[in-house]
């Protein structure tokens, strides 16, 4: 094929995109419009309605203030963000910027999360708990079950891999000389932290949070293994709703969920653009 | 009076690598100071081990008379150019040249103040609010510049601060930073590989090679009497004819031929007598009288505008003549005969060390 390509091979093309973004996007597009669906059969369409959408917010296991899925996918979300946020960053830091022994290994060991598999992940999870509570309980003197807490500590070990990958790439990125030139412009450690390196760093630790979160609210597996009776996340609910037996209301959740994720996606995009932003003035 | 720059033994070594061996320096204040040799030579390290940004290995630096040997740089009076300027780049021009002040505390109103004062120095007025991704290479280097210099720093320290510039633009900046170093008296020790640069703007040289300083002084005593052979080498072209001291004022060449020149090094030495090739002079064998020469037969002729380069091939070596492009000079052609000669003065005699 020549550099423009021959007509037929160009509507060859025009097909072949048509067909990916069929892919992509018809069952997105079946899953809203079958929402707005008044028949209790999911795929039969009668009529609009906004019934399921009231059913969803009417669901007390969901939108219950505090231990409503939802309120717990976002306490989740938010606390393992910001704590893998910030040991992200500083694992991030102390690689690209320290020389220390066990160096290596701290590297390696820090992308396992990464690498293995949720269920294995998940099920790691489940023996830790079990094990940590027996043993709290045994030599520790104090109790506790798994819930919110152990979710969030869940999240967090895999959290903290992905964010310390993202502002790791923008530090690697980052010019050495302007964190000497700011302490050659008596600047002491921590201001050249403050003034330079955060502020260059800043658009990678935004893109790993947005990661973080999205990461968080869309996780089933490892929550799964982690949750206990009385803490259930969003999509785990959605998960479980599926064996009763589906209705359209699971559409609606499932559309607040994608809704709630193209907001995120916007977010990280725009996060890119301050990077690019940041990456052509640096 | 205290040097402003005083290195006692300084070494440094990364691993097993030696970069800077066992140099002694001193820089007076108010000098316009390079330090000259190839990449890798060492020089860049000690700037930095001035900056503060390397500590030395071994040794005592001293600034003003103040031991500073690990001290953070943070704490030194001295600031740097950096070669890639290493301006912030989320900060625009006003906010990176006051960014020293604002480190030191001086308050928001009076650091921007002093920061327009030295960015109008630096001739870029009115660009204040810019970000250096906005600005040319000469700019930037400018702010850089200001960025250090507003600090009144005792040495301004910079890393080989016209690199990546145009030839055009760096002889601008040259006679910029002469002139800034002039207006401001501060001492300014700068790094380069370039020895016309060094050559240009100093007021004395250390040449390095290898982590040692091999010479240091004015730019007419490197150029005139390189201390070895690596000197007369790296500054400006040479020819360095192999031969053996004789007596005081006698070298005989490789060829046999004995040439008059001084040197005070003991008989039978292996020394080379450096013929820079604007100092020789190029004849038809026959032409030459009763001075140093030596024959060969032109090799090639590079014609340069305002002169020619002769290669003329001797027996053992080739020899480079630069004969000025003067209207009615002789012209001779590839495969003549020559003879090379010059002034009895016009040689310099170098050795190994």
């Amino acid at each position: 094929m020549t550099a423009t390509g021959t007509r037929t091979g160009r509507r060859m093309l025009g097909v072949h995109a048509a067909a990916v973004y069929g892919f992509f996007y018809a069952p997105i597009l079946l899953l809203v419009v079958f929402s707005f669906s008044g028949d209790r059969l999911v795929g039969q369409w009668g009529g609009f309605t906004l019934d399921w959408y009231r059913e969803f917010l009417d669901n007390e296991q969901l939108t219950a203030f505090h231990d409503g899925a939802i309120w717990t996918s976002l306490k989740v979300a938010a606390v393992s963000t910001v704590v893998s946020v910030v040991l992200g960053t500083l694992a991030a830091l102390s690689l690209e910027r320290f020389r220390f022994r066990g160096q290596r290994v701290f590297d390696a060991l820090l992308y396992l999360p990464i690498i293995i598999p949720d269920v294995t992940m998940g099920i790691m999870m489940l023996i830790f708990f079990s094990e940590a509570i027996t043993f709290a309980d045994t030599y520790l003197g104090f109790e506790f079950a798994k819930g919110l807490q152990t979710i969030i500590i869940s999240h967090i070990a895999f959290n903290i891999s992905f964010v310390s990958v993202v502002v790791r790439a923008r530090l690697a990125g980052m010019d050495d000389r302007l964190e000497e030139a700011a302490m050659d412009l008596y600047a002491t450690r921590w201001q050249t932290f403050t003034h330079v390196t955060f502020p260059q760093i800043l658009p990678g630790i935004l893109g790993g949070a947005l990661l973080a979160l999205t990461l968080s609210l869309d996780d089933v597996v490892v929550t799964q293994f982690s949750a206990g009776p009385g803490a259930t996340t969003l999509p785990v609910f959605v998960f479980s709703l599926i064996r009763k037996g589906v209705t359209p209301m699971i559409n609606a959740v499932s559309v607040v969920m994608l809704v709630a994720s193209l907001v995120l996606i916007a977010m990280m995009l725009l996060a890119d653009g301050l990077r690019a932003e940041a990456d052509e003035t640096a | 009076m205290t040097a402003a720059v005083e290195l006692t033994g300084i070494t440094k070594r990364f691993g097993d690598v030696v970069a800077v061996d066992a140099v002694d320096l001193v820089i007076d204040d108010g000098q316009f100071f390079a330090m000259l040799g190839p990449s890798g030579c060492g020089k860049t390290t000690t700037l930095r081990m001035i900056a503060g940004l390397d500590f030395p290995t071994e040794g005592s630096l001293k600034i003003f008379g103040d031991e500073v040997g690990t001290l953070p740089p943070n704490k030194r009076p001295v600031n740097t150019v950096f070669q890639s300027y290493a301006l912030f780049p989320h900060m625009n021009v006003l906010d990176n040249v006051a960014f020293g002040l604002r480190m030191q505390g001086v308050n928001k109103g009076d650091a921007r103040a002093k920061a327009a004062q030295a960015i109008d120095l630096v001739r870029l007025a009115g660009m204040e609010t810019r970000k250096p991704s906005q600005m040319s290479g000469g700019q930037q280097q400018r702010v850089a510049l200001a960025r250090a210099l507003v600090n009144e720093p005792k040495v301004l320290l910079l890393d080989e601060p016209l690199g990546a510039l145009d030839l055009k633009l760096r002889q601008e900046m040259q006679g910029e930073l002469k002139r800034l170093q002039q207006e401001l008296g501060v001492s300014f020790v700068f790094v380069t590989h370039d020895q016309e640069e060094a050559l240009t703007m100093s007021d004395r040289i250390a040449v390095m090679d290898q982590g040692r300083i091999l010479q240091v002084g004015s730019p007419e005593e490197i150029y005139e009497h390189p201390a070895n052979r690596f000197v007369a080498d790296f500054i400006g072209q040479t020819n360095l004819l192999e031969g053996t001291v004789e007596d005081s004022s006698t070298v005989c060449l490789a060829n046999g031929a004995r040439v008059q020149a001084s040197s005070d090094r003991p008989v039978g030495t292996a020394v080379a007598v450096s013929l820079r090739p604007e100092r020789a002079h190029i004849a038809a064998t026959e032409a030459v009288e009763d001075r140093p020469s030596v024959e060969g037969v032109v090799d090639r002729v590079t014609y340069l505008g305002n002169a020619r380069v002769y290669t003329v091939r001797l027996d053992w070596m080739e020899v480079e003549v630069r004969e000025e492009n003067r209207p009615g000079a002789a012209l001779h052609e590839p495969g003549a005969p020559v003879s090379i000669w010059w002034d009895p003065g016009a040689v310099w005699v170098v050795g190994d060390e």
